[in-house]
């Protein structure tokens, strides 16, 4: 098992490489070779999640790597990470597929295809490491690939669009590396193993790297008011880029607050969860509110993120069991609904050449499955009781309901509205573009569903109704590690 | 007095590397052949390294006072690397001259000698152990350069420029005047404490202290010119704009590496925290905030390796804690920046400046592996992946600040990374950038493109020198412990 953890990053490494050393003439063979590499890494980090050992972590493999630095190549996986891993493989496979037969303008469809491959081993490098440098150093890898994802392959702005985005999360990945290294100093070592709950650093240590935690994370994931990179770095990404950056690399934000933040600074995290919970609502409701106003597609979802990305912070916030499952289930959904969403965005603007919500009016009546997909999508993503978005946005809500207090209720309650709000502007958007008299650009568009979209496609719808309905897939293994990290703080 | 015993052993890269430049002096008289002039220097620097290596970092020193300790030829693992790195750069440096010497740009003889002796030097800085000797090795690094910098034949019909001798002209008036200010600081410590062996070093104490310590500023001051640090860089640009190609390459790695060791060798021993922290924070603020509106490349290139020294600074600020982290980071920078200028060198004409940044529009798209060795190095000098060399020398200089409970200087040297990569990345972004648009009507922009800029071919030792310092970039991102272990 040990080998599959060090696999399932040499696997996508070794694809990016040949894919970019094949010679020019074959693209489309290209393309595909690396949706092989993809193909087969999803088969190498599935069974992962078999062999559910008894110690912290189900399978783990540390070697010494730069002593000096005190870094350890200390990889693993438990029942916080798995979903994730698998989410980052499934994700990168169908961008992959996606990008065989659909390449957006802008370079050469072998070079895309290498990047979502660099992509995938920084992102799953982030989820597999169990040492705070090796987590920082596979944080920072997906920077400049998503970058030039962005630059090469985006829209008209993509320069300054790239450019915000590269900067701003790089400023996010420095406080990381303070905070990483305030840590690391005071404590003599990085392994997060040795580091749960705080262990061998001072009260001060740990407000003084949650702060830089919080700050970092926040910026990744991106929690309001930090969040401006996000709209324009959508808006302006090709298809796959957007797909990527919201199914899984936003989740890194997440993932890296609950797993570092709370789990080896949770004094700190306890001292910043006020501060933390009411920015997370001040996201929701700041998100839905802009959502009603925007009137572009792709703009629209990426505001929308902000909005999801607050209950999960929210969940977050809280330090109760509940709360910390509900943001694990709505890191996944969030994946899952985005992901098909900024799919379906995506194939609207390829066929209308607009993503304006004004032209894009009476969809159901020239393309009835696209409108049919669109607004499954938009109902899962309002939060419609048995489809996956549904878990983590109540829970959320439950989880600061169960917190108690009279912060921790109005918050609760602030989210429940903002819940609201965010049924309204989904509802609105399907009015918008489903509804009313088609216009001319729709009457134009071609209906039909290319069967590479398909398969690009309905492994998402598929699982946005499975999590829906057995929302213990994702969280059958969660309890325990939840129990640990916040017993910590009794 | 008795007869002193000498351990000619440990003198091995110095009698390598000095006899590496008779060698080539020869050669040019004797044989006078361009391929042999080429190969002593080439086989005398791999001498030069293998010397070093065997001498290794911890023989005791020689030269010494006859009551022990004070020596001034003292092997160390920081003058071992620093030995090692010298002698690489000027074999690199040579393989990048290859092409414009062939066009008869510069006398080889000469410019081998001349390149010969300054590795002679920087050699000595690393394993001074007194003031004398330093100042005189980081002598004999700089004299040459003044030659090299200005060494220019143009040929007929050729565009004369006075660039080169103008450039050549303000590093000498400058270099003077450092040298001038590091000598009055040694000698104002000497009178003041005593001491010229740097193990001897003291502060100074009673009446003579403020001389002392007024000698110390000065002899970082004096040294901090050598490695272009703010306010003391005004040279920098227009010398490495006005240099050939290889040169400028040379004085932003080698010539900076001897500044650093010999700023080690002071701040290690005595107390210059202040003055160096502040000169580190205007050195990396202020050359990324100006590298920022460059539009030539090669002064872009100097603006940001100003401010790579900055960093370096804020290691050297922890005193004797930050030695070993400066070293590793100047290290990788040089490995880095040698990358970044072999490219540059590659992509232009032979015995042709820099240009302008615009210049290099699309030249990753035409030459892929050059484009994809520039994004190693530049992604690499901003401290990102994929080259982890990079991203190690930032970690390192960071995790040396917070050991030592400098907070606020890690800040500053983290908010300058951000700040870097805006320009880093607008120069690897342009090599990318889709062909301009003409103004008339054209059916395939790539072609025209293409019949617009031919492809130019890269000469053999150009592409070794690349491949090598490529290399060297990977192994050392996977396996920096390589570096930290020959540092201790």
């Amino acid at each position: 098992m040990t080998g599959l953890l060090i696999a399932a990053l040499v696997v996508p490494a070794l694809g990016a490489l040949v894919v970019a050393l094949l010679p020019n003439a074959s693209d489309r063979g290209a393309r595909i070779v690396a949706t092989v590499f993809a193909a087969i890494n999803l088969l190498v980090v599935l069974p992962l999640g078999l062999d559910r050992g008894h110690g912290r972590f189900w399978t783990e493999t540390d070697h010494s790597w730069v002593p000096a630095l005190n870094i350890e190549f200390h990889l693993g996986v438990d029942g916080v990470s798995y979903p994730l891993i698998v989410l980052t493989a499934l994700l990168t496979l169908l961008c992959c597929a996606y990008t065989v037969w659909n390449v957006p303008e802008g370079g050469s469809g072998r070079t895309l295809a290498a990047l979502l491959l660099v992509l995938e081993v920084g992102i799953l490098g982030t989820f597999l490491a169990l040492d705070l440098v090796l987590f920082f150093l596979f944080f920072e890898v997906v920077l400049l690939p998503m970058y030039a994802v962005i630059a090469g392959w985006g829209g008209e702005d993509r320069r300054p669009a790239a450019r915000k985005f590269v900067l701003y999360t790089l400023f996010g990945s420095v406080l990381l590396l303070l905070g990483v290294l305030t840590v690391t100093v005071a404590a003599g070592t990085g392994d997060m193993g040795e580091l749960a709950g705080g262990n061998g650093l001072s009260r001060s240590t740990q407000y003084a790297a949650f702060a830089l935690f919080a700050v970092a994370f926040a910026v990744k994931a991106p929690l309001w008011p930090l969040h401006t990179w996000l709209p324009d770095a959508h808006t302006q990404a090709p298809t796959v880029g957007s797909v990527i950056l919201a199914g899984v690399l936003l989740k890194m934000g997440t993932y890296g607050l609950i797993r570092i933040g709370v789990g080896v600074t949770p004094l700190g995290a306890h001292w910043a969860a006020p501060v933390l919970g009411i920015l997370a609502a001040a996201a929701i409701l700041a998100g839905a509110l802009i959502c009603l106003r925007q009137t572009e597609l792709k703009r629209l979802i990426a505001y929308s993120s902000v909005g999801h990305m607050g209950f999960v912070l929210l969940g977050i916030a809280t330090l109760t069991v509940t709360g910390l499952q509900a943001a694990l289930l709505g890191n996944i959904a969030h994946g899952l609904i985005t992901g098909l969403l900024f799919f379906l965005a995506g194939a609207l603007k390829d066929r209308a050449h607009t993503g304006n919500l004004a032209d894009l009016g009476g969809l159901r009546e020239t393309a009835p499955r696209l409108a049919g997909l669109l607004g499954f999508a938009a109902i899962a993503s309002l939060g419609l009781p048995g489809l996956a978005g549904f878990w983590g946005e109540a829970f959320a809500v439950v989880g600061s309901v169960e917190r108690g207090g009279g912060l921790w209720t109005t918050l609760g309650v602030l989210a429940a509205v903002g819940g609201a709000l965010t049924a309204a502007y989904f509802l609105r958007l399907l009015r918008k573009v489903s509804h009313g008299p088609a216009g001319p650009v729709v009457l134009k568009l071609s209906p039909a569903i290319a069967g590479p979209e398909w398969t690009a496609w309905a492994p998402l719808v598929v699982l946005v109704l499975a999590v829906g309905l057995v929302p213990a897939l994702v969280l059958a293994a969660t309890a325990d590690p939840m129990q640990a990290l916040t017993g910590v703080l009794r | 007095m008795s007869a002193q015993t000498i351990d000619q052993i440990s003198l091995l890269p110095l009698y390598a590397a000095a006899g590496t430049a008779v060698l080539v002096l020869l050669a040019d008289l004797l044989i006078g052949r361009r391929g042999a002039v080429y190969g002593s220097l080439v086989l005398g620097g791999l001498a030069t390294v293998v010397c070093a290596i065997v001498v290794g970092g911890n023989r005791p020193g020689t030269f010494c006072l006859p009551g022990g300790g004070a020596c001034s030829w003292v092997p160390s693992p920081l003058a071992m690397v620093a030995a090692v790195v010298f002698a690489l750069l000027t074999i690199g440096v040579l393989a990048l001259s290859i092409p414009s010497l062939r066009l008869g740009t510069a006398p080889v003889g000469e410019y081998c000698f001349l390149l010969a002796s300054s590795m002679a030097g920087g050699v000595v800085i690393g394993y001074a152990g007194d003031l004398i000797t330093l100042i005189v090795g980081l002598e004999t690094l700089t004299l040459p350069l003044y030659v090299l910098v200005g060494l220019r034949r143009y040929a007929p019909g050729e565009r004369v420029s006075t660039a080169p001798a103008s450039a050549s002209v303000t590093f000498l008036l400058i270099s003077v005047v450092s040298t001038a200010i590091a000598l009055l600081g040694a000698a104002l410590n000497y009178a003041a404490t005593g001491a010229l062996h740097l193990d001897r070093l003291v502060p100074g104490s009673g009446v003579t202290a403020p001389v002392a310590a007024a000698g110390v500023g000065l002899m970082v001051v004096g040294f901090a010119f050598k490695v272009a640090a703010v306010p003391l860089h005004a040279w920098a640009p227009p010398t490495y704009e006005g240099a050939p190609l290889p040169i400028a390459t040379y004085l932003s790695t080698a010539s900076k590496l001897g500044g650093i060791v010999a700023l080690a060798a002071i701040v290690s021993r005595l107390d210059a925290d202040v003055v160096t922290a502040v000169l580190a924070v205007l050195t990396m603020t202020i050359g990324n905030l100006v590298a920022l509106r460059q539009t030539r490349m090669v002064r872009l290139l100097a603006w940001s390796s100003i401010a790579q020294a900055g960093y370096i600074l804020a290691a050297l600020a922890l005193g004797a804690a930050g030695v070993e982290a400066a070293a590793a980071y100047a290290v990788f920078f040089m490995v880095l920046e040698f990358l970044a200028f072999g490219v540059v060198t590659a992509l232009r004409a032979p015995g042709a400046d820099g240009g302008d940044i615009l210049a290099y529009r699309g030249a990753g798209r035409r030459s892929p592996w050059l484009g994809a060795g520039m994004v190693l190095a530049l992604a690499g000098l901003a401290g990102l992946p994929p080259g982890l060399a990079g991203l190690f020398a930032k970690v390192t200089v960071v995790d040396a600040l917070i050991d030592q409970g400098w907070g606020w200087l890690a800040g500053v040297v983290a908010l300058n990374a951000v700040i870097g990569l805006a320009y880093y990345v607008r120069v690897a972004a342009n090599l990318y950038s889709a062909p301009p648009q003409v103004g008339i009507a054209v059916a395939d922009p790539e072609l025209l493109e293409a019949a617009t800029h031919p492809p130019r071919k890269v000469t053999r030792p150009v592409v070794a020198a690349l491949l090598g310092a490529a290399a060297v970039a990977v192994v050392l991102g996977f396996a920096p412990q390589i570096l930290f272990g020959a540092l201790t």
